[in-house]
């Protein structure tokens, strides 16, 4: 492969263009630094009609918006998915872990649930409450007003609600409830879960005058062409170019290396132009990776030099370990009552409009850590799917017979649609050493780039949180009035509990510390054995709270990059 | 009537056989290339060559396709929204068959089992049978009991379920078929709640202590402005 060097040394490389990666590029860039965000995908702009999804209709794909080619459908703004062709990894033993990778600019911040939730107090000194895992070097006091000012800026709706761990901030209106959610609500309160508005970042009020307002079409997943959810790249990095930042974007350039010197310090990056199968080298003062938990482990545990034998920054040898997702159980249930149902338009935002915070006292049960949960449901939009099986709900009246062919298939879809509702619980696991993510000695991708396998065991603890969320679930949709619609899992199933991965909030590869011998990073997400080099995604994270990781990664890379910009008046890197 | 007979009849009838299979089916280099225009849904270029990887492949024999026009036209006969021939539910069996390589199989099957069964029976094959040789045949095989498993069914009765699930999924997610379920969304609009009578409906309200939180839509366009404490005070 040829390399071709840039003359240009920027003040900082940042390595990724996802939440974490906007947020320090528009922190950094509006300090008046100049910057290079190296993205592995292509550009994208949700705005831009040749990559809109949002308001087509299933028939504009030739397979009705089906999951064949992107996994949640065709519609899903995620250029990647748990495969990528020529960029495998691998698994250690019966591990099973699973890897969503999205490939563009914003990352996966174009397709998430944007349930943008604080860390409590609680969820910042773990171990302190229930003697697991490892506090957090920092406390929620820290980092508080950066939430208020991720708030602020980005937006996110929600209530005051005066809970403890559940901090309230600076919150726009949230939408009224839809009518599953009122079941729910129903249902929820008759077995004490506590029910509240959704905190989703969408814009369900007017923000600032670049970006528009919600217009309640249900396609958060698909980006929003006015710019009325959270994407990294609308909210932070387009509005940092306009406001005149020195940003030179890289795009489909797959960083490979943090380069070094013989001091053992960052030079910059080397990196992999997708277009040309040619690596350039781009050199930088500070390095920033914000690649995602994984693929920055990937990137520093590939950066060995003689200096840094064990890869870049590892002399702890923790990166890649305590790699923790959040705990998923879902369960989907038939609601009769909501059989022939009056029809209306009832789109909404795109995700729930109430959500339950958790409510109870681990001390009172088997396990420590709590769950979220989150609930579905309602008259979607047809795609690939809607009409399969349109009357095995027949059963629930008593009729043992389904199927038939005629105008009856007519009147059994109209009966039926819209009488589903799922419940989803997202909760914490307890990061475990065990558990982590390694250079696989065997295998490349096909740029020869070294990649990763998984090593991932649950634990009891996160069994036993399956196994209340099920219990939860079946009584929350009893009360509702309705009928599960699969079989409850049971031990063998580890009671629904989600392959590790599943939920897409891996976190942890890199986790922050005071003690250069327990952590990779220090509060400031700077690596301990290197002074110019950073990690502003979900690898720092000590412990993954019963929340999304969203709103902290915004908060802590908005944090450490006004740390950066005080080291570069300070002089500290040149 | 042979085969070549009721093609005959069906040309005279609908404009032309070949025109219609043509137009219908996607067949000659010209359909495809008006398929692979009309279909804009922000693909990756990656993603738009597999399309036309796919759009270039045939799976379906011109026989099998009016076998499953038929099929899909017993399945759902035409109404005053629509028809499976408006909601294209052919094409869409054609291009999963290639999308899904796994349908394939159990698809052909089916339809090589179909006219061997009604040749038995009746001496022809099924497109060439009467209406009601062909429902009772399908009589035998389009019911289940949704107790029970799936897998656990004879393969016709798996097949019919399979091209009955086509067919109405290819009818619902297109445009007339969507129209005839109802929904409503997909466009910019407002949203202020379940209205009133689907409430009363239901015997549900919202929550009193709840109402002043609610977005007011009226001041959506307003910039939000809060006071120290978050509280939002335009």
């Amino acid at each position: 492969m040829q390399i071709k060097n840039s003359a240009k040394e920027y003040d900082v490389i940042i390595v990724g263009s996802g939440a974490g990666g906007g947020m320090a590029t528009k922190i950094l860039s509006e300090a008046g630094l100049s910057v290079a965000v190296v993205e592995a995908g292509p550009y994208y702009d949700p705005a831009n009609p040749e990559q809109m999804t949002q308001l087509k209709w299933a028939w504009h794909s030739p397979r009705r918006g089906a999951g064949t080619r992107r996994f949640f459908g065709d519609y899903d703004q995620a250029y990647g998915g748990w495969e990528i062709d020529g960029e495998p990894y691998g698994q250690v033993g019966d591990t099973d872990f699973k890897w969503f990778r999205s490939r563009m600019l914003g990352g996966r911040t174009n397709h998430w649930g944007r349930i943008s939730l604080r860390f409590g107090p609680n969820d910042f000194k773990r171990k302190s409450i229930d003697g697991l895992g490892e506090n957090w070097p920092i406390s929620y006091d820290d980092i508080k007003p950066y939430y208020d000012k991720v708030d602020k800026l980005i937006g996110v709706f929600g209530t005051k609600e005066n809970m403890y761990n559940e901090p309230d901030g600076f919150f726009l209106p949230p939408p009224k409830p839809r009518l599953h959610e009122l079941f729910y609500i129903k249902g929820a309160r008759k077995s004490n879960v506590k029910v509240i508005p959704s905190r989703l970042s969408v814009v369900t009020k007017r923000i600032n005058n670049d970006r528009g307002v919600c217009y309640y079409c249900n396609g958060c997943a698909r980006s929003c062409n006015v710019y009325a959810d959270f994407s990294s790249g609308s909210c932070l990095i387009f509005p940092a170019q306009k406001s005149g930042g020195q940003i030179d974007l890289y795009v489909n350039s797959m960083v490979r290396t943090v380069t070094t010197n013989d001091e053992g310090k960052a030079t910059g990056v080397s990196f992999i132009d997708k277009e040309e199968n040619k690596e350039y080298k781009l050199k930088g003062k500070v390095v920033v990776l914000a690649a995602s938990a994984c693929s920055s482990a990937r990137i520093l545990l590939n950066s060995k030099s003689k200096q840094h034998p064990n890869g870049l920054g590892n002399s702890s040898d923790l990166i890649g370990k305590y790699l923790h997702d959040s705990t998923g159980g879902d369960m989907m249930a038939f609601i009769p009552e909501l059989i022939d149902r009056k029809t209306y338009n009832e789109d909404g935002v795109g995700g729930m409009h109430v959500y339950s915070p958790w409510w109870l006292d681990n001390k009172k049960l088997d396990f420590p850590r709590g769950y979220h949960i989150e609930v579905w449901g309602g008259m979607g939009n047809p795609t690939y799917g809607t009409g399969f099986n349109v009357n095995s709900f027949n059963k629930f009246f008593g009729i043992n017979k389904a199927g038939g062919y005629g105008d009856v298939l007519r009147s059994d879809m109209k009966k039926y649609y819209g009488s589903t509702i799922g419940i989803s619980g997202r909760g914490e696991s307890v990061a475990q050493k065990t558990n982590y993510c390694e250079i696989d000695p065997t295998k490349v991708d096909k740029y020869g780039v070294p990649t990763l396998r998984f090593n991932y065991k649950w634990t009891d603890n996160e069994i036993k949180q399956a196994k209340h969320m099920q219990d939860t679930f079946e009584e929350i949709i009893h009360n509702m009035g309705g009928i599960p619609l699969w079989g409850k899992p049971g031990k063998d199933a580890n009671y629904g509990l989600n392959k590790p991965g599943w939920i897409i909030h891996e976190v942890g590869t890199t986790r922050m510390g005071n003690n250069p011998k327990t952590s990779v990073t220090n509060e400031f997400e700077r690596l301990h054995d290197v002074n110019n080099v950073y990690v502003v995604d979900a690898g720092p994270f000590v412990s993954q709270a019963d929340k999304n990781p969203t709103w902290t990664i915004l908060a802590l890379a908005w944090r450490s990059s006004e740390h950066i910009v005080e080291q570069f008046k300070k002089q500290n890197f040149s | 009537m042979k085969r070549r007979d009721s093609l005959k009849t069906m040309a005279l009838a609908s404009l032309g056989a070949s025109l219609f299979l043509e137009s219908c089916y996607g067949i000659s280099r010209e359909t495809i290339t008006r398929s692979l225009t009309r279909y804009e849904y922000g693909r990756t270029p990656e993603e738009k060559e597999i399309d036309d990887k796919l759009f270039a492949q045939k799976f379906f024999t011109n026989d099998e396709l009016l076998t499953l026009d038929k099929l899909c036209n017993i399945i759902l006969p035409p109404n005053e929204f629509g028809s499976i021939r408006d909601a294209e539910v052919v094409q869409l069996i054609e291009f999963m068959a290639k999308d899904i390589p796994s349908y394939q199989e159990p698809l052909r099957n089916g339809l090589v089992w179909i006219d061997k069964e009604c040749k038995t029976r009746f001496t022809k094959i099924f497109i060439d049978c009467e209406l009601s040789q062909q429902k009772e045949i399908l009589d035998e095989i389009a019911y289940y009991n949704p107790n029970e498993n799936m897998d656990d069914q004879s393969e016709p009765v798996q097949w019919f379920n399979l091209v009955r699930n086509l067919t109405m999924t290819g009818y619902f997610t297109s445009e007339v078929g969507i129209k005839e379920l109802g929904y409503k969304g997909n466009f910019p609009n407002v949203w202020d709640g379940v209205p009133q009578d689907v409430l009363d409906q239901y015997g549900l309200e919202y929550d009193k202590e709840w109402l002043d939180k609610f977005v007011d839509q009226s001041k959506r366009n307003i910039i939000a402005e809060w006071d120290d404490d978050g509280n939002l005070i335009t």
